[in-house]
């Protein structure tokens, strides 16, 4: 929709141009942006002319930059495990894809963002631009712990999340997949991942049905028993009109079984 | 900047937050609509460079030196793209609001693996898909056309709009460029309940481009209602144009109109209002006890609100055949539940809107989003003080309605505000304006209790409804009356008593919905009905042959001891519906259920009059030109149900003639006399047999110019062919006043699998039986219910307006409101009786509102038989039915 508010709009090409002004804002793809008003808007600034490169293999891993979309990111060779399954829980269809950004999806953080579960699910790091001056430095934090909230991110004003590093490590992983919505193709409720490390290591991850994403560790692959109490025991399960708390509970608990058995 | 669009190169500065949708609409590429404006439905989807992009989240200012190409880009109404003509040939659109975006997004398709996953972000609220995916299934391999179909009545011809649709040249309300016009926006209550102390309009007034500001102060007093009615008097005079109360959050407070919208908006946010909050009553139950808080205190039973004491619109109790109790305590069985129907969206992707402006003598012109312009037109002169020839309702092509539109939500602000700045005014909602501010279907709470002998004869039924209207009383009474009407003749039983009725609350206010009521009552009395059946073993299809009313049989609602006069059985097909969808069930098709879900079968009946009760109006001319041109004026509105295809069809029969000869003019105040409008499905059964009745007047004037044999050139006589330009010019006149009504009927009946774990319902099979009398044309009658019954799955599984506890709607946005997807909806197979009615045009009957009311009961039934718990909640959500198999697990 049109944004009535803005009068301005710059086209980033430098990081002196990510100072924001009163009432500006960053512009990644737009899609949630210009899906609701934003009267508190003045200004947009377009992150996606910064020209950056939107995934690069490096030894350590994989760098997805922030303004890299969800279509390029299925369409690259070196796309990580899990992608295509995290843009398809997405309610956003490919015609949103084209123009989406992964790091939009990261900042805005919904619960039911597919990108956090895909980072979340393969220990992705966001790397962070501090706005300059003012004696902030760059940082770097898990994004399953950036995303605070149905909503929120731990991200300051000013930050710019420059990037998503997936580390080598878990490139090679085992991986498990489910979704669950109160409609087929939905919103997501529930978002489950699991990942089996070369070294035996177990991560499960819930997403969409606790407002930001619950991580549990294990050293190998737990009993059926253990993982449900764990999942039973988790936080933030929360009702709203894509689900209700309680059933976002039990079909976290019946489908990370089904990870657990499809992993084993 | 520069661009192109559709190979045509241009250029021009877009708005720094404007999107693309709006900067093409400016170019006046009106191909691209406006569904939601929030990347939900798909509608303004276009190509940009070749990458497909919801122009209505694409910033337009990322535009520069693109090519851009919407569905005018692919083809045209003389050259088709191959997508657009499989939309043609197979029917893929009703309304087609939708299709424009629809075919772009499909257009960029290599294969159909996976189909509705690819296209879930394209929603279509009036086909249920089938015909959507078989389009673009055919589309993708490249079909070749189909053969040009009859065109007669029986034959399957393609709307006469059918090529400009999927083209994008087909006009909508807001596809039309008004020079020099204003926009009118609206400021919305935050509170459920407040009186105005004040409104200081002086900081708005002087933001820079906005000309007016409406209030309840410079607005006409009169009170009237939205809800808009053959008789004026079906509805309570309960609401203002803008008013010094608000009654549900989002209600108008006050209206801006500016040069730009966004002068509008902000002359919006610059409106200071003083509210004197006043408590609120959301629940219907809470609002009819002593002490409430009242929403009409002042309205009498001459404004129609029967006890405004305590919040009471319409109260109806009653009986016949004896006391009811003691019939049932003297039943050898009993069944009784209580069950809740939520509030529906019509989510019709066109949102209701009117452009209007004063013709050069002044009289006053709306262009709007209706099912009803003659009805608004009254309205309106009444409320302006105008004669009624001062005013010019009509409408372009409709983008769907399902009762939605046989309100006025825009046109009296429009109106007032051309009469008051003597310009062109537009007013276009939101789809957040159309959650928090127009209509919902009333939720229900309907209980029932019925008897029956020990061989599963009906003895006693007792129904108990409440009905929850809102903050208004639009369509509240005519609900009411409906909702238990059909729903209760329809079986034959010795004692039936009703208590029912329908209450105010500080809410969106509901409206009509497709089906009128009737398919909240059939929710509670089918599902009592398949609840007698397991108590007594009897198959439900048994136990409902054993009861249903037959041919010739009196149809005995609750409340009176004697029919209403003017129903007739003009046809009677129910007892064929229940012998199709029984076999259809049983024949089964294939579909295996995954491992470890249960199995249930279910289904429901329902019966429905074909016109509404007391008097439904058409007029009809055709006019016979010397060329053997027949210029048709009806006054009815096409917004998907199809009525200009049969239009055409009934001229093309009656006067032996072919499509290409067939001028239609509709919906419009100046086409007819007058035209009750485009409501409780009588486009066929009233504007068809007005239409039939010109046509035979038309035939009649001609062989009586010529005696011989009419044909497409002209009269065949024993001297040979007499052509037109010596015939005519003639015109015949037809109209049809609805005084009597026959009856429809409707079978659904499914299998599904239930996940009992995740409370996962898949329908594994859908079928539908449908009596419609002599079915028009087959295809697009299919379509009617296939579209019917999507919207009943989506009623029974997904849908509900939601509020909160401050009366607010939580998910006002497609993205929290779930309008069924491609996903959601498998085929139905239908299958049509074979009748001819009495009183319908050629023997046919509606079939529009109907197949929706009978799929809710049916699903609810199949999942009750494949959990063996019953769902009473709608929609049977998935944590609802997970939480069936959790008996002591409570909502939250």
């Amino acid at each position: 929709m049109d944004l009535n508010t803005v009068t301005g709009y710059r086209r980033a090409r430098t990081r002196a141009d990510l100072a924001l002004g009163p009432g500006e804002r960053i512009l990644g793809g737009g899609t949630w942006l210009y899906s609701e008003p934003q009267l508190d808007t003045t200004g947009l600034v377009d992150l996606t002319t910064m020209g950056w490169a939107p995934l690069t293999r490096t030894d350590e891993g994989l760098s997805i930059a922030a303004t890299c979309t969800i279509a390029e990111l299925l369409a690259h060779p070196d796309r990580p495990p899990l992608a295509v399954e995290c843009a398809n829980a997405l309610l956003a269809s490919s015609t949103i894809w084209t123009v989406a950004t992964v790091g939009g999806n990261v900042c805005r953080a919904f619960a039911a963002a597919g990108m956090v579960a895909l980072c979340a699910a393969l220990d992705g790091v966001a790397l962070v631009w501090a706005p300059s001056g003012g004696g902030r430095h760059d940082y770097r934090i898990p994004v399953a712990e950036l995303a605070t909230g149905n909503g929120t991110t731990s991200l300051a004003p000013g930050e710019v999340l420059r990037a998503l590093e997936i580390p080598a490590r878990v490139l090679a992983a085992r991986t498990a997949f489910r979704k669950i919505a109160l409609a087929e193709l939905g919103r997501s409720g529930a978002v489950l991942t699991g990942r089996v490390d070369p070294g035996g290591e177990a991560v499960f991850v819930i997403t969409a049905a606790t407002a930001s994403p619950t991580v549990l560790r294990y050293p190998a692959l737990p009993g059926a028993a253990a993982l449900r109490a764990d999942v039973d025991a988790a936080v933030g399960y929360y009702t709203d009109p894509l689900g209700s708390a309680d059933w976002r509970r039990q079909v976290s608990g019946v489908l990370l079984e089904e990870i657990r058995q499809e992993l084993a | 900047m520069k661009f192109s669009i559709n190979g045509v190169a241009g250029s021009g500065e877009p708005q720094p937050g404007q999107c693309l949708r709006t900067f093409l609409r400016d170019q006046e590429h009106f191909e691209v609509k406006k569904g939601c404006d929030a990347g939900d439905c798909g509608a303004c989807s276009v190509l940009v460079d070749g990458a497909l992009v919801r122009s209505c989240l694409y910033p337009a200012v990322r535009a520069d030196g693109a090519e851009i190409t919407t569905v005018s880009g692919l083809g045209t109404p003389e050259d088709l793209h191959p997508m657009q003509q499989a939309f043609v040939d197979h029917f893929g659109f009703q309304c087609g609001f939708c299709t424009a975006g629809m075919i772009v997004a499909a257009s960029t398709l290599d294969s159909t693996d996976d189909l509705p996953r690819r296209m879930k972000g394209n929603l279509c609220r009036c086909t249920g898909y089938r015909s959507v995916r078989q389009a673009i299934e055919a589309g993708v391999r490249g079909d070749p056309p189909r053969p040009a179909p009859g065109c007669g009545v029986g034959d399957s011809p393609n709307p006469p709009a059918a090529r400009r649709v999927v083209t994008g040249t087909e006009p909508y309300t807001f596809d039309l460029a008004v020079p020099g016009s204003l926009h009118l926006r609206v400021l919305a209550a935050p509170h459920a309940h407040a009186r105005i102390r004040s409104i200081d309009t002086s900081a708005a007034e002087a933001v820079p481009g906005v000309v007016l500001v409406l209030t309840h102060e410079n607005t006409p007093q009169e009170r009237y209602s939205t809800g808009r009615h053959e008789h004026r008097e079906d509805d309570p005079d309960d609401t203002r144009m803008l008013d010094d109360v608000v009654r549900h959050v989002g209600q108008r407070v006050a209206a801006v109109v500016a040069e730009s919208v966004a002068a509008a908006e902000a002359g919006c946010r610059a409106l200071v209002v003083d509210y004197e909050v006043l408590p609120a009553v959301v629940d219907p139950e809470e609002a009819r006890r002593p002490g409430a808080p009242l929403l009409h205190p002042d309205r009498t039973p001459a404004d129609r609100v029967d006890e405004a004491g305590r919040n009471v619109v319409l109260a109806v109790h009653g009986g016949h055949g004896g006391d009811v109790d003691a019939a049932l305590a003297a039943s050898a069985h009993t069944v009784s539940g209580t069950w809740r129907t939520s509030r529906v969206s019509h989510a019709q992707l066109e949102t209701h809107g009117a452009i209007g402006w004063l013709e050069d003598d002044g009289r006053l012109v709306l262009r709007a989003s209706t099912q009803v312009p003659f009805l608004t037109r009254l309205e309106l002169a009444r409320l302006f003080g105008l004669p009624e020839d001062r005013v010019r309702v009509h409408t372009a092509r409709v983008g769907g309605g399902f009762g939605g539109k046989q309100e006025i939500f825009a046109e009296d602000l429009v109106g007032w505000a051309v009469l008051r700045t003597g310009r062109p005014v537009s007013y276009e909602l939101s789809r957040t304006d159309e959650f928090q501010r127009t209509s919902v279907r009333h939720p229900m709470r309907v209980g029932v209790t019925l008897g029956s002998t020990a061989d599963g004869v009906l003895t006693a039924m007792k129904v108990d409804v409440l009905s929850d209207t809102g903050a208004y009383g639009n369509h509240s009474r005519g609900v009411l009356f409906h909702a238990i009407a059909e729903s209760v003749s329809v079986y034959r039983c010795p004692v039936k008593h009703v208590d029912a009725e329908v209450v105010y609350t500080n809410t969106v206010p509901s409206g009509a919905f497709r089906g009128y009521g009737l398919g909240q009552v059939i929710l509670g009395v089918e599902s009592a009905m398949d609840e007698l059946a397991i108590e007594l073993g009897l198959d439900p299809f048994e136990l409902r042959r054993r009861n249903v009313v037959r041919d010739g049989d009196p149809l005995l609602v609750a409340q009176h001891a004697e029919p209403e006069p003017d129903l007739v059985w003009g046809s009677y097909g129910l007892d064929q519906c229940l012998d199709l969808a029984e076999e259809a069930l049983a024949r089964g098709n294939g579909v295996e259920p995954p491992p470890g879900w249960r199995v249930g079968e279910g289904m429901a009946l329902a019966l429905i009059t074909t016109v509404p009760p007391f008097g439904h109006v058409a007029h009809a001319a055709i006019h016979l030109e010397p060329d053997g041109t027949y210029r048709v004026d009806v006054g009815t509105v096409e917004f998907g149900n199809g009525s200009q295809t049969v239009f055409t069809q009934i001229v093309a029969s009656t006067l032996n003639t072919t499509v290409d000869r067939i001028v239609l003019r509709v919906a419009d105040t100046d086409a007819v006399a007058y035209d009750t409008g485009a409501f409780a499905s009588a486009g066929t059964a009233v504007a068809g047999k007005a239409l039939h009745g010109a046509a035979l007047d038309l035939r009649a004037q001609i062989l009586s110019r010529a005696d011989g044999v009419l044909e497409r050139d002209g009269v065949r006589t024993a001297a040979g062919l007499v052509p037109f330009a010596e015939i005519g010019p003639l015109t015949g006149t037809g109209a049809e006043f609805g005084e009597q009504r026959s009856l429809s009927s409707n079978v659904h009946a499914v299998r599904v699998a239930v996940r009992p774990e995740t409370g996962e319902v898949r329908i594994l099979q859908s079928v539908h039986a449908a009596d419609a009398g002599t079915v028009m044309n087959p295809e697009q009658c299919r379509g009617q219910v296939e579209g019917g019954v999507a919207q009943g799955i989506g009623s029974a599984l997904y849908e509900e307006v939601l509020i909160g506890e401050h009366g607010e709607v939580l998910n006002p946005v497609f993205r929290t409101y779930r309008v069924p997807q491609m996903a959601d909806i498998p085929d139905t197979e239908v299958y049509f009786a074979t009748t001819s009615d009495t009183l319908g045009p050629y023997g046919a009957k509606s079939m529009s509102e109907s197949p929706y009311n009978p799929v809710a009961p049916a699903i609810g039934n199949a999942i009750r038989r494949a959990l063996g718990a019953r769902p009473y909640e709608q929609p049977f959500s998935r944590d609802r039915v997970w939480r069936l198999t959790q008996p002591r697990i409570m909502e939250p």
